[in-house]
């Protein structure tokens, strides 16, 4: 099936099986790799990326779904050589060790923002709940998301 | 994990939608979020021919004030039900179970309508649905409609009462306003599923109960309910939480500890709820 994606702002036309994951469209045929793949069955959060703006796990939604719809992936929040506020608490923060889970927490952590920009402690686990980290212990992931948010953390 | 091969049809309309089904029969599967769908799909518990994305039927998105109730499009997805004014002013049972559905992405994504078609015991939308006396409306290709009451809508394991040719296109909800409620969800990581989990409902100084994976299907507590509505207290009621009720033994736990789950949590709801 023919489709076309807008993933970070340039439009990509291919032509799919219906069955191709969202996920390995943005991996296999945009060439895009920062999005992981962790546990392939939606409990990891590590494919998190933005339909729309929203963040969703791209293992479980088909490409055709994302048919003519706008999909960020972490390469497409940096603005050149000028990371995104995310990107920079999470390095501040040092809120990464392995670095697998970032790139699907650094995009669940701006939706959350977007939806909520001055979330609790509490909101910020709550809303992070999706993502796994097995390195960080998620203190310093909280703390990162809390200083994008313009705590005094 | 990929599925096996199927066609995808995309229809612009629920009428289109419901023509394809009925072209298909049992060829074909609706796809909604897909949150349910796709991971079976991927384990290859589902193989339909036909898959016929309903998601993107904006008009089939929304929480209306109908008077006496509330009427939630079936596409409505769950985080647009959790964080609706309405619903968290007349049903916020219905809010509160819903924002304890997995975690915000699979909110963005899964809808009130696939939840309830998928009729699993495991999921929080049926005992709320229960607990509040709701409804849906079901509609064929021929255009017609019947309204299907909660408690005629889960027929067995997975299993709902919907014919393969139908869709539900409302989630109907009585207005609750004001009156006593609370959601108990038992497990063990943040995005789990329950383990087991209930939904009560304060209804004219009574109570409806419903209680998450307990059963082979979404189920009323009705002894526990018998036992309110015959004076006794949240804690001697609580007692009978699992009476008639046929719960499972998995990875997560025994027959006994789910029946001993059931007591407590339905307790803690019916105390939360304001029943004594
Ligand atoms: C990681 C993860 C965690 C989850 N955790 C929870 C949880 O804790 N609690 C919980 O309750 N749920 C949980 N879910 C399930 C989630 O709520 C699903 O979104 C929901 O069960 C199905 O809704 P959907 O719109 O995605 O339906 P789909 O997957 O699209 O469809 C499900 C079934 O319903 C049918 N269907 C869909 N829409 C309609 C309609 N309008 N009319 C008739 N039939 C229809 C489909 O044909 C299919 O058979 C979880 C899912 C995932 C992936
Ligand atoms: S790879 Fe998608 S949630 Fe783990
Ligand atoms: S930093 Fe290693 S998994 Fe999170």
């Amino acid at each position: 099936m023919e489709i076309s994606v807008d993933v970070n702002g340039t439009s990509h036309a291919a032509d799919v099986e219906p069955r191709t994951l969202l996920v390995h469209f943005i991996r296999d045929t945009v060439g895009l790799t920062g999005t992981n793949i962790g546990c392939d069955t939606s409990s990891c959060g590590a494919c998190t990326i933005h339909v729309n703006g929203e963040a969703v796990k791209s293992c479980t939604m088909l490409a055709v779904q994302a048919d003519g719809q706008q999909v960020t992936t972490i390469e497409g929040l940096a603005n050149g050589e000028q990371l995104h506020p995310m990107q920079e608490a999470f390095m501040e923060c040092h809120a990464l060790q392995c670095g697998y889970c970032t790139p699907g927490m650094v995009m669940a952590s701006v939706s959350l923002l977007d939806e909520n920009p001055s979330p609790t402690e509490a909101e910020v686990r709550e809303g992070l709940e999706g993502n796994l980290c097995r390195c960080t212990g998620y203190h310093n992931i909280v703390k990162a998301v809390l200083s994008a948010a313009g705590g005094d953390q | 994990m990929i599925p096996v091969q199927f066609d995808y049809v995309r229809p612009e309309s629920a009428d289109a939608a419901l023509a394809a089904l009925a072209e298909h029969g049992d060829e074909a599967k609706l796809m909604a979020g897909g949150h349910s769908l796709l991971p079976m799909m991927k384990l290859r518990l589902a193989y339909p021919a036909v898959v016929v994305d309903i998601g993107r039927l904006s008009d089939l998105s929304y929480v209306n004030d109908a008077g006496d109730h509330l009427a939630i499009g079936a596409l409505t997805r769950h985080r647009d039900v959790e964080t609706s004014e309405l619903v968290n002013e007349h049903a916020p049972l219905l809010a509160a179970a819903t924002a304890n559905v997995g975690d915000l992405q699979v909110r963005h994504r899964g809808t009130i309508g696939g939840s309830l078609a998928h009729a699993d015991a495991a999921a929080d939308h049926p005992s709320a649905l229960l607990a509040l006396g709701g409804s849906v409306v079901a509609r064929k290709a021929d255009g017609s409609e019947r309204v299907i009451d909660g408690a005629d809508l889960f027929a067995g394991f997975l299993e709902s009462s919907l014919d393969p040719t139908e869709m539900i296109t409302e989630v109907r909800i009585p207005k609750h306003t004001g009156a006593g409620w609370n959601f108990q969800k038992f497990n063990r990581r943040a995005q789990d599923w329950a383990i087991v989990g209930v939904s009560a409902q304060q209804v004219n100084g009574s109570a409806r109960v419903a209680l998450v994976n307990m059963h082979p299907t979404p189920a009323r507590a009705t002894a526990v309910e018998a036992a309110i509505s015959g004076g006794a207290s949240a804690a001697e009621a609580a007692e009978q939480a699992a009476e008639g009720m046929e719960p499972s033994s998995d990875l997560n736990a025994s027959v006994e500890y789910r029946q001993h789950l059931a007591r407590v949590l339905t307790k803690r709801a019916l105390q939360e709820a304001g029943i004594s």
